[in-house]
């Protein structure tokens, strides 16, 4: 780039209402907005994703696009990336596959999305995933820690993970285990499906010889009675649960009628203390108020929490919510669509100002470990590996919050090392814009 | 081709009795009564023959000129539409109730899941009709002990298959993939389809238009067998048991095989749709066959007319066409995304209840009601006039 070429594009993009949108970087290609690809104008880029908004999953989830949208609302108000307004299509498939279909169709072929992003669920997604591989849409940071969207990159070149995978969740949990409770009698209780399958290949790594029991629960039946029966006969004195945030709510009932006091381990995805206290709430029928169950429970981390009002990213988060977002409060679901909105502004912004399918997917695979964010540990992103952020602490369940007990440490799949993360955390740049460079290729 | 008529309907004589109001769908006007009016052939095959072939290219006329993404809304509705066609023969014509279509659906859909995994697979044609094969062994076993059962029971024990049934593929989850599922990988268009779009329209030929395809031929060859069916011997029977129980009995029918008998062939149908789904979403999973399904397909029955295959179709089709028109008629008054998309389930449910209220024999019922009635007051108007000083 050279410095000319930087003056007057500079100049060009300010006309254009931007100011600070991709800065210097947008330099790099020279001239005008152009409709590269599928979904993207001289002044827009449509992106488009799936969600339960309506039945039984939708308590929590449906609140993430939310996040999404009111993070690329205040993006527009400041320009956008490289002057191009994000347009965040969001549609129901009330976590049923055959519907998760039907509305990737709609945002395939009717709407013509530029990218997915943040697609939510094991199987709805996986009932997709072909489709937009085989169409060649790019399928990012998809809301749900399964291993299929980053492991194989062969296979499914569009789709990238973004939250930590629980086999690499279900290692930091085992190392911590072996390391300050060696003398627990572990019990396992597990959703029975690769969520709960690939957190135990994960912990069996570290304190296979430790564990007594291994429950698994079928989502839907909601009667964990035996299971928790069964940890408790088998003398677990430590619960690990790889469930969704309504197990672990069934769960703690379930203990609480059974006399069952063990020390409980849930992993991130079923723990957030504020819906968890809803639904206990809910299903005891206002017996037990809030959360107060979990109070010294443990918990993984990948970003930060609500509860954390000194953390400037949510400072910055607050701001937004209050400026963009819609009624309610901020709540952690919408702190993870923010974050994901983040990423994805990223993966723009490196994909230049006139991005393509093809050079959106290229940037993210060579500069997307590179990428600071609200995430507390960076992502594995490379031509080997689309799997995302890869580190996690460990947290008390206080109250409504948390507390650090163990730093971040970062890992990753099969037998890797678990290692401290040596990085600090990132701050957010000014609006909680970030500022990337084209990536040249 | 789409209308299950029934020649011995009392068509001429609506006046002695009325007529089933649920089942008026089922009762349409027969041919001969029909013959004066209509250009179609008197003789039942030679007509549907005739009605298949125009629906064939109504068929492609429609899916060529439709966007990529009306082709996928065909796919969809191909495979709700033969389910509920199925299930309409079973209700319609036989009163025989089952809230158990989506698990013979997830039978037919995990057949189709396993044969598409083999390294080789076997040609398209042949997966479906396993499919098939499968959903109506096991249709063969529940109508066995459906045929005993009558009404809420019969409701009871289906319900039963359709929250029972896709439960097993989570049990066996080393062969059916637990509760994210089989991954389905859509077979290939061969060649001659590419050739076929591209006389037809120069149409790109995407993978979504073969799977439309695919959907609507396996609707028209259904509905082809299914029409004729109701028209013959068998379909006249079926009716016997569903109206006069005693009577058919003393006219010897036996009863339960004729139930067994309409389970199967019911069975057999929501096995082909379940195949169809599981190539056009891609996957067989348990969360795709909840009981939602099996309901839906109650309801789609329902709205558009009990035993009436046209009905059926419509049915399918405020299935698929409605959320998506709902959801964005809300988002285009101002709504955001979450209050659109539950906007959708709720005018389903008033679209349910006012034709239930306004239409109680469902869209295709109501207007063969309407017709029947007409035709029955003109009937005995003339013959009052005619015969009058006889007493008539």
């Amino acid at each position: 780039m050279t410095a000319i070429a930087a003056a007057t594009v500079a100049s060009t993009l300010a006309a254009c209402g931007g100011g600070d949108d991709g800065g210097g970087s947008s330099s790099a290609e020279g001239g005008e907005n152009e409709a590269s690809d599928t979904g993207v104008t001289a002044d827009s880029i449509k992106l488009g994703a799936h969600y339960p908004l309506t039945g039984v999953a939708a308590p929590g989830y449906s609140e993430i696009p939310t996040g999404v949208k009111a993070y690329f609302d205040c993006l527009n108000q400041e320009g956008g990336v490289y002057g191009r307004d994000i347009e965040f299509i969001f549609k129901d498939d009330a976590y049923n596959p055959s519907q998760t279909s039907q509305v990737t169709n709609e945002l395939v072929l009717e709407e013509e999305i530029f990218a997915m992003m943040s697609g939510l669920g094991t199987p709805t997604h996986s009932a997709v995933v072909d489709f937009l591989n085989d169409e060649g849409v790019p399928d990012l940071f998809v809301s749900s820690g399964s291993l299929m969207w980053g492991d194989d990159p062969e296979t499914y070149p569009m789709s990238f993970g973004w939250q930590t995978d629980y086999e690499s969740e279900g290692k930091i949990i085992g190392e911590y285990i072996a390391n300050e409770f060696p003398d627990a009698k572990v019990g396992l209780f597990l959703q029975d499906d690769d969520f709960g399958e690939d957190g135990e290949s994960g912990i069996r790594q570290y304190i296979d010889d430790q564990i007594v029991a291994a429950e698994r629960y079928t989502p839907g039946n909601t009667n964990v009675g035996p299971q928790i029966a069964a940890l408790k006969a088998a003398g677990a004195d430590f619960v690990v649960g790889f469930n969704v945030p309504s197990y672990t709510a069934l769960s703690q009932l379930t203990a609480l009628q059974l006399g069952y006091d063990p020390q409980w381990f849930y992993s991130n995805v079923g723990s957030d203390p504020n819906l968890v206290g809803g639904l206990l709430n809910r299903f005891s029928e206002g017996k037990v108020t809030d959360a107060a169950l979990l109070d010294g429970a443990l918990t993984t981390g990948y970003l930060p929490t609500v509860d954390m009002t000194d953390n400037p990213w949510i400072t910055e988060f607050s701001r937004i919510w209050d400026e963009c977002g819609g009624e309610g409060e901020l709540t952690n679901y919408r702190v993870y669509g923010m974050s994901q909105a983040y990423t994805m502004t990223q993966a723009l912004q490196a994909a230049g100002q006139n991005p393509t399918r093809e050079g959106l997917v290229e940037a993210v695979e060579a500069v997307g470990s590179e990428w600071e964010g609200p995430v507390f540990a960076p992502f594995r992103y490379s031509e080997d590996s689309h799997m995302g952020t890869s580190g996690m602490t460990i947290e008390r369940v206080v109250g409504n919050g948390s507390e650090e007990v163990q730093p971040v440490r970062i890992t990753d799949i099969g037998d890797a090392e678990i290692e401290e993360f040596g990085g600090e955390a990132a701050t957010p740049p000014a609006n909680a814009i970030p500022d990337e460079e084209a990536y040249e290729g | 081709m789409s209308d299950l008529q029934s020649p011995a309907s009392a068509a001429g004589k609506a006046t002695d009795e009325a007529p089933t109001e649920s089942t008026a769908g089922a009762n349409a006007p027969s041919a001969t009564a029909k013959a004066g009016r209509s250009f179609l052939p008197q003789s039942t095959l030679p007509r549907h023959l005739l009605v298949l072939a125009l629906s064939a290219v109504f068929a492609v006329v429609l899916l060529e000129v439709s966007s990529p993404y009306q082709n996928s809304q065909i796919a969809t509705l191909s495979y709700y539409a033969i389910a509920a066609g199925g299930l309409t023969v079973l209700t319609g014509m036989n009163g025989q109730i089952s809230l158990g279509h989506g698990a013979l659906m997830a039978a037919g859909a995990y057949t189709t899941a396993l044969f598409l995994d083999a390294d080789e697979p076997l040609p398209l044609p042949l997966i479906l009709l396993a499919s098939v094969v499968v959903a109506t062994a096991v249709g063969a076993l529940v109508g066995v002990a459906a045929a005993r059962l009558h009404g809420p029971y019969l409701a009871g024990a289906t319900l039963a298959l359709a929250v029972g049934l896709p439960g097993l593929a989570i049990y066996f989850h080393d062969i059916f993939g637990g509760e994210q599922g089989m991954r389905v990988r859509a077979p290939q268009a061969p060649d001659a389809f590419e050739s076929f779009i591209e006389t037809v329209s120069g149409n790109a030929a995407s993978s979504t238009k073969w799977l439309a395809y695919v959907g609507v031929i396996c609707l028209l060859i259904t509905y082809f067998f299914l029409a004729n069916l109701v028209r013959s011997r068998i379909g006249r029977t079926w009716r016997a048991v569903r109206d006069q129980e005693v009577a058919a009995e003393l006219a010897g029918i036996n009863l339960g095989a004729w139930r067994v008998l309409a389970f199967v062939v019911s069975a057999a149908a929501a096995g082909l749709a379940g195949g169809v789904l599981a190539i056009v979403v891609r996957l067989a999973a348990p969360s795709g066959f909840t009981l939602v399904l099996s309901l839906a397909l109650l309801t789609a029955i329902v709205i558009g007319g009990l035993g009436s295959l046209l009905g059926a179709l419509l049915g399918s089709a405020l299935l698929v066409f409605l959320p998506p028109f709902v959801t964005n008629l809300g988002a285009d008054f101002g709504l955001n995304g979450t209050e659109a998309a539950q906007l959708a389930p709720f005018v389903y449910g008033v679209v349910l209840i006012v034709a239930m209220i306004f239409a109680p024999a469902g869209f295709v019922g109501t207007i063969r009601l309407r017709r029947m009635t007409a035709k029955a007051k003109r009937a005995s108007a003339a013959q009052a006039k005619a015969a009058g000083s006889n007493g008539g």
